[in-house]
């Protein structure tokens, strides 16, 4: 790799050459797809590793506010595609409970906890 | 969905970074599911004009071992006794555990859950004849009695590919803006020049920018998750990402800490999970919700055999319990390894026609069969794209559909946790 192109911080760095952006170390990514999930340009494609999918297929993700698609293109050329939820409530919803304060610090509740179990028997 | 913290662009290093200093109260260092769960909490026991920071190296929406998603939860107690769930682990872990920990967990876990599905996160329920629906459908939420859908005695499935920013969300909202510093990676801790043992805060560097941050806390938690690459993978080149365990975990958790000289509980624990050869893709959907079994390279299933008998009786009394530990399992497996019985695999073929045939003995039509087969398929390729892309692209890549062929387990290479599953 081109000492002067791996300067940056970041696994996804600009050829500007070509004016690509490409994976720069693509041992040090999990393949998790966050950052193909949040490209608002959809710009973004992962291929599987060259040691053990060396003869193509790819997994595509379009994420939306409650749910993704996934496309799953088969190296036979095969496709499947699956959607499933990713969420129930809208974005910014969660309730952070600003307003719970706790003072007790002996009854070993967490701050939404409104009892807890007690060990009934021995764990034989 | 914003795009979290855009990159500024190449910058060139500098010899003389800026040093920026910090003063606060609490440094919360890290942003996975734990620091995620402190920022949430601690805003309701602390004073109101108490400084507290959070300082993570990447963005909290998506930081920690959760970033991919997880398609299961491992532990809700719901209707079972605690103490059984303290017996389970002590007999996967075959003893070498800290059962008060576990008997913890298990009181804590379940408002956890509960939060998580109010915060918006799908979980799979049970309707009134027994059939799963997924966690956006219309059911009852668990602490409105909603049936959860259990895979084992433990475990319940989720939709869970957004479990991180559901969970991100409501910690960054208590916590406020203002308090967060992302792409900020901190790598030593201070200790007090005063006094002995008293942390006195921590130092770090931008990914983003030329800056070194030294924070000064009174108090902090590192919460920067396990350790990958101890051990060497066995995926090589460029391969080497597909590790069952997140590869930005460097073990720094371990490593700040025993330098200050922090007494380390549980975290010396190694790991070793069976997974799908190369892709790394989680087997316990597959042994608990598919029942699907293990067959060597003979074509034997092997688990039931009197040779697995005999060996497990060497490891009594956890030999005996009715799961079988994971370690023996993997003993068990490099046995037949080692035997020249390999490779082993999954019987994903068996399992699935297994549901399939099942159906039509009870007499569905074909239509109903087919719509069956759909909603099975969808739920096998799901467990995979929830927590583990790279199997799916395996599959994709070999051709290989689930219902027609079984797939290579084998345990990892090992592991040292963080809170990922340590429960």
């Amino acid at each position: 790799m081109n000492a002067k192109l791996r300067r940056s911080n970041d696994l996804m760095v600009l050829n500007k050459e070509e004016m690509k952006a490409y994976n720069q170390e693509p041992d040090a990514c999990w393949e998790c797809y966050s950052c193909v999930k949040i490209c608002p340009q959809g710009a973004i494609a992962v291929r599987g590793y060259n040691d053990f999918v060396p003869m193509g297929g790819q997994v595509h993700p379009m994420r939306s506010s409650d749910s993704i698609m996934w496309t799953v293109k088969f190296r036979n050329g095969n496709m499947k595609r699956f959607k499933f939820p990713v969420r129930t409530t809208a974005e910014g919803a969660a309730n952070a409970y600003p307003a719970l304060k706790c003072t007790n610090l002996d009854d070993e509740l967490l701050s939404t906890e409104k009892q807890l179990p007690v060990p009934t028997m021995v764990a034989k | 969905m914003a795009l979290p913290n855009k990159p500024l662009g190449e910058l060139a290093a500098v010899a003389n970074p800026e040093v920026v200093e910090h003063d606060v109260d609490v440094l919360i260092i890290g942003g996975g599911m734990a620091a995620c769960g402190t920022a949430f909490e601690i805003k309701k026991w602390a004073p109101a004009d108490m400084k507290i920071k959070l300082v993570d190296k990447a963005s909290m929406e998506r930081s920690g071992a959760v970033a991919q998603g997880l398609s299961a939860i491992n532990t809700y107690i719901g209707d079972n006794k605690i103490e059984n769930y303290v017996k389970m682990v002590r007999n996967d872990l075959m003893g070498v555990v800290r059962e008060d920990l576990i008997y913890d967990l298990g009181r804590h876990v379940d408002d956890s859950v509960h939060l998580f599905e109010e915060w918006g996160l799908p979980v799979w329920k049970l309707d009134a004849d027994g059939n799963n629906l997924d966690g956006a459908q219309p059911a009852p939420k668990l602490t409105e009695g909603g049936k959860p859908v259990r895979t084992g005695k433990w475990q319940i499935m989720i939709n869970g590919e957004s479990y991180k920013c559901i969970v991100a969300e409501p910690a960054k909202t208590a916590l406020g803006d203002e308090n967060i510093m992302e792409r900020v990676f901190i790598v030593k801790l201070i200790l007090d020049k005063n006094k002995a043992n008293q942390i006195a805060g921590a130092v770090g560097f931008s990914t983003r920018e030329n800056k070194v941050h030294v924070f000064r806390c009174k108090t902090a938690l590192c919460a920067c998750g396990g350790a990958v690459n101890i051990f060497r993978p066995r995926s090589t080149g460029e391969g080497k990402g597909r590790a069952w365990y997140p590869v930005w975990n460097a073990g720094s958790t371990y490593t700040m800490c025993a330098q200050v000289g922090a007494t380390l509980t549980m975290m010396e624990n190694r790991f070793t999970p069976a997974r799908f050869k190369d892709g790394y893709g989680p087997v316990g959907a597959w042994f608990l919700l598919f029942k699907a079994k293990v067959q060597n390279g003979l074509g034997e299933f092997y688990a039931n055999s009197d040779a697995v008998k005999g060996e497990l009786e060497k490891f009594m009394p956890y030999g005996a319990s009715a799961v079988t530990p994971t370690c023996l399992r993997n003993h068990l497996m490099l046995n037949e390894l080692k035997a020249g019985r390999g490779p082993i695999y999954m019987a994903t073929d068996v399992a699935l026609n297994a549901f399939i045939d099942a159906r039509k003995a009870t007499g569905m039509d074909e239509k109903e069969v087919k719509k069956f087969w759909k909603h099975l398929e969808s739920e096998a390729w799901e467990d995979f794209l929830d927590m583990s892309v790279g199997q799916a692209g395996l599959w994709a890549g070999a051709n290989i559909e689930p219902e027609k062929v079984g797939s290579e387990i084998m345990p990892t290479e090992p592991y040292m946790l963080g809170s990922l599953r340590s429960g």
